[in-house]
């Protein structure tokens, strides 16, 4: 019994190094900014190593130092992340796996590893980023891969052959990718556990509020939603969009009360009062709180209402989220209960007695509550506060320094003492915070919220009116409510890129590329069950579930891969005109029942023919002299025709 | 235990792939219904990764990464047509093996013709448990490998199931079919490397009056030269007197007495009793090869066969063939 042959090792030729080489650095370079900077040197010192050693034509480094320098690298990764199981200290150890089976890759084995590796890489920058460059990288990236394992398979493969191969090969895998990506069942994640270090890079609005906090905010570009309107659209100054209520101050920090879950509505809206409906896109931010325009009438999915008029998903929103709301900026409350007012009366002793000086004294003459309100207005316009990205360090009494001292603030120093003003003069206040207004697209008509759009305001509560909002912001810098941040700031205050005045060229592509973005996000980043479900149902999928879209999946992948096989495999006979004629012929007599055989030349076949057909035997013998003339001999120019002619009347 | 079961399963779906045809006529179309596809090695291993590419991709809900998963998939599906149409319509016909003696690595020619307008890359060939051939087709027009496989008996070596596999273009997908063309190579008998005669002087030559041995003229005795003819053997040329006269002068032969005239019989029954007959069968060859090599004629007396007296090529073929299929042909 003959044994099966060695397995082969085939060690890797220069090319193929290079190959390799070359998809380790296009799956690495987009993570290198994620990376801690010594990691990335690590990275690319092995990448550098690598290339040297195969300029030099040197052998690879021994296996001994490979593994003292992974356990390095390992070490260093731990120390780094304290851990080897999160998602961050998981893609370094990719990384650094990567780095280093470059310097071990020997057979074209240790090839297909650097290949499937890198294949990871690319997802693990899905983590961070979704957009469309870095969409366009993966394909860049597959690309080389792709072509690194075509040279693995063909040693002897030229680059460009391989590029054009795999690009052939992609541009052919397209249509199952995009079969697949519409129909292919979708879970919502996570399987399990995420590792506690996910989404530790998103930014939002935090549950408390200290000096400070929302100034964070101000100085970032990055979306926090997308609202859609459908129909009328409010004016920019009406539009506050809710987030964390904040009852309780703790020294110097806002925080969440106790808010309970409100089975149903806690406000109706006022007859007759315009409602606006529209359609929020939430980027993550890793909080349960969902934002609605004042007031919103309906709940979106898995979502619950609280007490304090609060929207909050059942999950920390960590994956963009779809809702459509309907909001009506004119309510009427119900009664509060006295527990909730109770708290929003509620001042920490000790803390700011000035303000609270200046509130206790105008509950003495009896003034109404909502006079002690318009009191507070006018008095912080007439303080000469001024609106700043830079305000000043406060001490323990921010609002009296606020107030009376420093008198620069940012909304939340306006917010914050006028709560506490507003509750030194018995009228329950509390806390609100979100963001204000937003910038209109004009290219698809949707508003950006960006986080540099949060802030601060107040509400307190009238007896008759109920919850009213305040804006202490606008009674200082009412530009901030009416335009925007840049106009209500003093120059020379540093403002969020965007901001800035002047650029209207470059706002305008922005805003092009933003409504591609937003499509983007709309219809591939936030493609999840329900959109799928959705879209599937336009298309006209009768109640789709898991079941039709798999067997629409099968179908539609099969139509495709056939057509495909179909195109690849047809093979178009090849005749001469001559030989088509022949053909013809050879058909008719076939139908009569007389084939030509395989081994018949034409002479002989017509021969045959000629004997078994008598009638026709002068034809016969006439095609056939002119056919193996034309293939065979020197014929005149128009034996071609004649042929053709005598075929065409040839009955037999 | 494991190999041994994977070897049967292999065989017994050799034997199916292949069912009555073997062996089957030449040209052999690999028609799309004998082309066999299956993921390799790599192949397993790429689909395993995708698959935690997916789970990946689900948990944390990357729709990118759903994205890149469904491309891969797709570039996966994909390999297997290209590698498919790499094979899949291939034609084959054989050539010729060049006879050889036991012990040598008999050679198959197979001649792999591509009427597709587009080359066809590294189809590889095989024997069973035989060196791998590697060959490009260009298009539209044929290449040739040798499948080596040792000659361990005298007689017709028929050529096993051929295998054709290619796993090109990114070697996740393998493509292989089965043919099996009815080719033989003529192995003949290992002539013995000490003849006999040579120490006991028996006499295979003893029925002539020169026997080959105690010839003193034979083909040593230079004789004279005379013009030189196509049909003449090389080595008898007078390269010396053509490399003196010059490259304009005609070639001459060198003539040696006797050489016609001593006719020999090597003759099967006069070898010593007791020999067996693989033993016999390698002596006259010897004996064929060496008198082919001294410029002698001979004539080969087989039981029940005889082969007249000649020299030449052409007649150590039919000699050295008589002396192989010995036996084996009624």
């Amino acid at each position: 019994m003959a044994k099966k042959p060695e397995r082969p090792v085939h060690p890797l030729t220069p090319a193929q190094t290079w190959w390799l080489l070359a998809t380790g650095v296009a799956a690495c370079a987009p993570l290198a900014p994620q990376v801690p900077v010594w990691l990335a040197a690590v990275a690319a010192g092995a990448f550098l190593w690598r290339a040297a050693l195969a300029w030099l034509r040197q052998p690879l480094p021994p296996r001994w130092l490979l593994i003292l320098v992974t356990l390095a690298g390992t070490a260093g990764v731990l120390v780094e992340y304290r851990t080897l199981l999160g998602q961050q200290a998981g893609v370094a150890l990719l990384l650094v796996f990567m780095a280093l089976k470059q310097l071990e890759a020997r057979a074209s084995r240790d090839g297909l590893a650097v290949v499937l590796l890198a294949y990871f890489l690319t997802l693990a920058q899905f983590l961070e980023d979704q957009s469309i460059p870095v969409a366009a990288t993966m394909f860049g990236t597959v690309l080389v891969a792709t072509a690194a394992l075509a040279n693995l398979a063909d040693a002897q493969g030229q680059p460009l052959r391989l590029f054009r191969l795999a690009g052939t090969m992609l541009l052919q895998a397209v249509p199952f990718m995009l079969i697949l990506f519409l129909l292919f069942p979708r879970v919502q994640g996570p399987l399990w556990g995420l590792p506690r270090d996910a989404y530790s890079g998103l930014t939002g609005l935090s549950d408390t509020m200290s000096p400070g906090t929302i100034n964070n905010l101000s100085q970032s570009d990055v979306i926090a939603f997308r609202v859609q309107f459908d129909g009328a659209v409010p004016p920019k100054r009406e539009m506050y969009w809710r987030g964390p209520v904040l009852t309780v101050l703790d020294g110097r920090t806002w925080r969440p009360g106790n808010a309970t879950l409100a089975r149903d509505l806690p406000y109706a809206p006022v007859a007759n009062s315009p409602g606006y409906a529209y359609t929020v896109t939430l980027e993550p931010h890793n909080k349960p709180w969902l934002f609605a325009l004042e007031l919103p009438e309906t709940l979106p999915n898995d979502a619950f209402r609280t007490s304090d008029f609060q929207l909050h998903a059942r999950k920390p929103v960590r994956e963009r989220q779809r809702y459509a709301m309907r909001s009506y900026p004119q309510v009427e409350h119900e009664a509060e209960d006295d527990f909730t007012l109770a708290a929003a009366r509620r001042l920490p002793g000790g803390l700011n007695p000035r303000t609270r000086a200046l509130g206790a004294g105008w509950t003495a003459d009896g003034s109404s509550a909502a006079q002690r309100v318009q009191r507070a207005i006018d008095f912080l316009r007439n303080q000469n506060l001024v609106y700043t990205l830079q305000p000043p360090l406060t001490g323990q009494h921010v609002a009296d320094e606020f107030l009376f001292d420093t008198r620069r603030g940012f909304c939340e120093h306006f917010a914050a003492a006028f709560v506490v003003l507003m509750r030194a003069a018995d009228v329950p206040a509390r806390v609100v915070t979100g963001y204000q207004g937003g910038e209109r697209n004009p290219v698809d008509d949707t508003w950006v919220i960006r986080q540099s759009d949060a802030h601060a305001w107040a509400e307190v509560w009238l007896e008759g009116s109920g919850w009213v909002r305040v804006d202490p912001t606008a009674a200082a810098a009412p530009a901030r409510i009416e335009e925007n941040l840049a106009a209500a700031v003093p120059a020379g205050d540093p403002l969020p890129f965007l901001s800035r005045q002047g650029l209207d060229w470059l706002r305008e592509a922005r805003f092009r590329w933003w409504a591609i973005n937003n499509a983007w996000n709309q219809w591939v980043l936030g493609f999840n069950p329900e959109r799928q479900l959705e879209l599937l149902t336009r298309l006209g999928m009768d109640s789709p579930d898991w079941r039709k879209m798999t067997a629409w999946l099968a179908g539609l992948s099969g139509l495709v891969l056939l057509a495909l096989a179909a195109a690849m495999l047809w093979r178009r006979p090849h005749h001469d005109p001559a030989q088509r004629q022949w053909l013809r012929l050879t058909r008719r007599l076939e139908k009569r029942g007389l084939p030509r055989h395989a081994w018949e030349g034409p002479q002989d076949y017509a021969a045959r023919m000629a004997a078994e057909l008598p009638a026709a035997a002068d034809d016969i013998r006439a095609i056939a002299a002119l056919y193996a003339g034309l293939r065979y001999g020197n014929t005149p120019p128009d034996a071609l025709a004649m042929l053709r002619q005598r075929v065409a009347a040839f009955r037999p | 235990m494991l190999a041994t079961l994977r070897g049967t399963l292999k065989e017994r779906f050799a034997a199916w792939a292949l069912r009555t045809r073997s062996p089957e006529p030449v040209p052999i179309v690999l028609t799309q219904r004998r082309v066999y596809v299956l993921p390799t090695r790599g192949g397993l291993l790429y689909a395993l990764s995708l698959l935690v590419l997916l789970v990946g991709a689900i948990n944390y809900s990357l729709s990118l990464g759903y994205g890149l998963v469904f491309l891969l998939g797709g570039l996966g599906i994909v390999a297997i047509l290209h590698s498919f149409r790499n094979l899949a319509g291939t034609s084959l016909t054989v050539g010729a093996p060049a006879p050889v003696f036991v012990g040598d690595t008999a050679r198959f020619p197979l001649i792999l013709h591509n009427a597709d307008a587009r080359e066809r890359r590294l189809l590889r060939l095989f024997l069973p448990g035989q060196a791998v051939e590697t060959t490009d087709v260009p298009p539209q027009g044929s290449a040739r490998a040798l499948l080596p496989l040792p000659a361990t008996r005298r007689g017709w070596l028929a050529l096993p199931r051929v295998t054709i596999e290619t796993v090109w273009p990114l070697g996740l997908v393998r493509s292989w079919s089965y043919a099996a063309p009815a080719l033989a190579c003529l192995v003949y008998p290992r002539p013995a490397s000490a003849v006999p005669m040579l120490e006991n002087a028996t006499p295979p030559f003893a029925n002539q009056q020169n026997s080959r041995l105690s010839s003193d003229s034979g083909d040593e005795d230079f004789a004279g030269l005379r013009r030189h003819q196509t049909s003449d053997p090389p080595h008898h040329v007078a390269w010396k007197t053509a490399a003196r006269l010059g490259p304009d002068a005609a070639l001459q032969t060198k003539q040696f007495s006797g050489t016609a005239a001593q006719a020999l019989w090597f003759d099967w029954a006069q070898l010593p009793h007791g020999l067996d007959v693989e033993t016999r069968l390698a002596i006259l060859a010897r004996w064929v090869l060496d008198a082919e090599d001294a410029g002698l004629s001979w004539g080969l007396r087989l039981p029940g066969r005889a082969i007249p007296q000649a020299h030449g090529p052409a007649h150590v073929h039919a000699c050295l063939k008589a002396l192989a299929l010995y036996g084996e042909e009624t």
